[in-house]
C-alpha cells in the first residue's frame, strides 16, 4: 500500500475506504458523539422532537455539563435541566454533570482511544487529536444530523506536520510553542486540514500537554490537531480505565515515511522562550518579557487549555516556598475537572495554590466562555492560560486579556506585571 | 438556468471577523432574537440596527473563526442576511454555514484590498448557481469560487434540518412500502 498519512488513515477506516485521498468527499461512520449542555441537548432536543426521532446511539453519546454550571440564574439553570432531562429520556448512561470541562472529563474517563473517529458540538474537540483520534468539532445542527444518523460527510485532509526538535527549557512548556504557532502561522494557517504535531520534544510532552498542542489546532484554524500514539498515550488511557486489549493495535496509527504533507515545518524546542500573546488574539505572541510593563488586576488558570492537573502541577512549582499573588492581583483558579481537582489536592499542589492566594473557582468554563460567571468587568488587563483572547470574549470589551501559560500567569500574579517565569524558577 | 436575486446592500468587514463578535457570549444563554440585536457591535455598532433583509457581507480573510456556536450563523440569517462572501472562512464556521442554509461564497484571493474594492453600502445582486456578484453600479463581476455541489443541494433544501427531514419522510416511506 502506498504511504499513508495518519489523519488518512484515521478517516480511511471510519468510511470504510483505506484508499481515500485528500481532497475525496466521504461519509464517515462516528465512534463517539460529546456535546455539552449549551451547544447539545438545549439546541438538539426541539428537532429530534419535530423530526420524532431518537439517537441513533446511546451508548456512543457523551454529555458533559460546562459551560452553564453551576447556574447563576434562571437561564442557566433552565439551559441545564434540559440536559439532564434529555440524557434520561434517550438513555444515554455517559452523563457527567458538573464533573469539569467536555474535553478533559471525556478523555480522562477512557471514552477515547486511538483510531477513533469523534465529532464534539464545540470547537475544541479537537483535543481528542492527543489520542491519536481523529476528533473535530462541529455546530449543533451538524450534531443532530449525526445524532441522527451515526455519520457525517468530510473532505479528507491534508496534512501540515508541524515538527518540534530539541528539548523544551525549564519552565517553557505547550502552551508556548502554540502561541508561537499561532503567531507564525496565523490563525488560519492550518487551512482547515489536518496538523500534526511530531518530533522528539512532542514526543517528550505527557498526555495533558499534548491535550494543550491538539486543543489549540483550532486557533491554528486546524480542523484535527493529531499526535501519533505510543507508550505514553497507553499508559495514560490505561490509567483512565481503557481496557488493555483496545490498545493493542497501536502501531498501525502514525504517518508513513514518504506520505504526502501539504508541508513540513520544523521548529527548535530548545530556543523557544515562555511566549504571551497580547489581547485580541492568540496569534500576537513575543516573548514574555516584551510585555514586561503591562501591570495586572486578574491572573486566570481555567479552562481545559490551562487548568489541567500539569497546567496546576507547572502554577503550583512558581509559587512554592511560600509565593503569593501580589497585592491588588486577584488570582482566580477554576481547575478544568473534579478528578484533576482531586489529584491536585492529593499531591499538595491545591493548597499551594490557595495558599498563594488563589480563589478556587469552580470546575467549568467560568470566564473562558464568557457565558456569565466571573466575566471581567471593564478596563481589567488580565493574564489567563485560556485560549482565546478575542475583544469582549471573557468580558467587557474594554478589558485586556493576555494569554500565557501557567508558569508565566503565576510567576505574572507574584510580581503583579506580565513576568517571564524563569525569573522566579531559576 | 441560473437566478439572480435582486440587489442587496453590501456591509464591508475586514479579516478575522470571529463568532464572538457575531454572537457575543454574554448573550448567548438568550433566543436568537436577543443575540442578534448585539451581532457585531463590537466592531460595527450600527450593523444589526441597520441591516435589512437581503443585505450581503463581504469580508476578508478567517471569516468566522473561533467557537463552534452556531448561533454566529443563526443571527445573520435571522437579521437577514442573504450570503457572505469573503476570501476565506473558518472550516467550523463554513460547514455551519450550509447546515443552516446560509450560502457562503469563497471570493477570489486577488490582492486588491479591502474585500476587492467593493464600497460599503453598494447594491450587489447574487448568482448563487454561477457563484458570481455582479456590482451594477461599477459593472464590476466578481467570479467566486464554486459551491461544491452536496453543500448547494443543502443549502438550496434551506439547511441540514429540511433535508433530514425530506430523508427521514423517505425512509419511513420505504419501510412502510417494504412492511405493508
Ligand atoms: S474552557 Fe473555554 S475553551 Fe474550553 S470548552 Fe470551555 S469555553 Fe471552550
Amino acid at each position: 500500500m502506498t504511504p499513508r498519512t495518519l489523519a488518512q488513515k484515521l478517516v480511511g477506516r471510519a468510511c470504510g475506504d483505506p484508499q481515500v485521498q485528500p481532497g475525496d468527499i466521504v461519509t464517515c461512520r462516528v465512534d463517539l458523539a460529546m456535546m455539552h449542555d449549551s451547544g447539545g441537548p438545549r439546541r438538539l432536543k426541539p428537532h429530534l422532537d419535530s423530526l420524532g426521532v431518537r439517537v441513533w446511539d446511546p451508548e456512543r453519546i457523551v454529555v458533559v455539563t460546562d459551560h452553564y454550571v453551576p447556574a447563576t440564574d434562571e437561564d442557566s439553570a433552565r439551559i441545564v435541566r434540559i440536559a439532564r432531562d434529555w440524557v434520561r429520556e434517550q438513555g444515554i448512561r455517559h452523563f457527567y454533570d458538573e464533573q469539569g470541562i467536555c474535553h478533559v472529563v471525556t478523555p480522562s474517563h477512557g471514552h477515547l482511544r486511538p483510531g477513533m473517529f469523534a465529532v464534539g458540538g464545540d470547537s475544541h474537540s479537537c483535543t481528542g487529536g492527543a489520542f491519536g483520534a481523529y476528533m473535530f468539532g462541529i455546530g449543533a445542527t451538524e450534531m443532530l444530523g449525526v445524532a441522527v444518523s451515526g455519520e457525517i460527510w468530510l473532505r479528507v485532509p491534508h496534512t501540515i506536520a508541524m515538527e518540534w526538535t530539541g528539548r523544551l527549557p525549564g519552565g517553557v512548556c505547550a502552551k508556548d510553542m502554540m502561541l508561537h504557532m499561532c503567531t507564525r502561522f496565523g490563525m488560519d494557517g492550518g487551512q482547515y486540514e489536518a496538523v500534526e504535531f511530531c518530533g522528539g520534544a512532542v514526543r517528550a510532552l505527557s498526555m495533558n500537554e499534548r491535550m494543550t498542542l491538539s486543543n489549540m489546532a483550532t486557533e491554528l484554524g486546524a480542523q484535527a490537531g493529531l499526535i501519533a500514539p505510543d507508550a505514553t498515550t497507553v499508559q495514560w488511557l490505561q490509567a483512565a480505565g481503557v481496557p488493555g486489549d483496545a490498545l493493542h493495535d497501536m502501531a498501525q496509527w502514525h504517518t508513513d515515511e514518504g506520505a504526502p504533507l501539504l508541508a513540513r515545518h520544523r521548529m527548535d524546542a530548545g530556543s523557544l522562550a515562555p511566549q504571551v500573546s497580547a489581547p485580541g488574539s492568540p496569534a500576537r505572541a513575543q516573548d514574555a518579557t516584551a510585555f514586561a510593563h503591562e501591570r495586572l488586576d486578574i491572573a486566570y488558570i481555567g479552562a481545559c487549555t490551562g487548568a489541567k492537573l500539569d497546567d496546576l502541577r507547572m502554577a503550583a512549582q512558581v509559587f512554592r516556598g511560600g509565593r503569593k499573588a501580589a497585592a491588588g492581583v486577584r488570582l482566580m483558579v477554576a481547575p478544568a475537572s473534579a478528578q484533576d481537582q482531586r489529584q491536585a489536592a492529593d499531591e499538595g499542589v491545591l493548597q499551594t495554590l490557595v495558599d498563594a492566594g488563589a480563589e478556587l473557582l469552580p470546575n467549568a468554563c467560568g470566564a473562558c466562555a464568557g457565558y456569565g460567571a466571573n466575566t471581567f468587568a471593564p478596563d481589567t488587563t488580565a493574564i489567563s492560560t485560556t485560549a482565546r483572547n478575542f475583544t469582549g470574549r471573557m468580558g467587557a470589551a474594554s478589558s485586556r486579556v493576555f494569554l500565557g501559560s501557567p508558569y508565566t500567569v503565576a510567576a505574572s500574579a507574584i510580581t503583579g506585571h506580565i513576568t517571564d517565569p524563569r525569573e522566579l524558577l531559576a | 438556468m441560473s437566478t439572480t436575486d435582486a440587489p442587496g446592500r453590501c456591509w464591508v468587514f475586514g479579516d478575522d471577523i470571529n463568532t464572538d463578535y457575531l454572537a457575543p457570549g454574554k448573550y448567548m444563554k438568550y433566543g436568537i432574537d436577543a443575540i442578534a440585536q448585539h451581532c457585531l457591535e463590537d466592531v460595527e455598532p450600527r450593523f444589526a440596527r441597520e441591516v435589512r433583509a437581503g443585505d450581503l457581507i463581504i469580508a476578508g480573510r478567517n471569516f468566522g473563526a473561533g467557537s463552534s456556536r452556531e448561533q454566529a450563523v443563526e443571527v445573520l440569517r435571522h437579521l437577514g442576511v442573504r450570503c457572505v462572501v469573503a476570501r476565506s472562512f473558518a472550516g467550523l464556521f463554513y460547514r455551519n454555514g450550509f447546515n443552516l442554509g446560509l450560502p457562503l461564497l469563497q471570493g477570489p484571493a486577488a490582492t486588491e484590498a479591502p474585500a476587492w474594492g467593493i464600497a460599503p453600502g453598494a447594491p450587489a445582486c447574487l448568482d448563487l448557481e454561477q457563484a458570481r456578484l455582479q456590482l451594477p453600479d461599477t459593472q464590476q463581476a466578481l467570479q467566486c469560487q464554486p459551491i461544491p455541489p452536496h453543500l448547494l443541494a443543502l443549502v438550496t433544501d434551506g439547511g441540514l434540518v429540511p433535508h433530514l427531514r425530506k430523508r427521514i419522510a423517505r425512509e419511513r416511506l420505504h419501510s412502510a412500502a417494504s412492511n405493508p
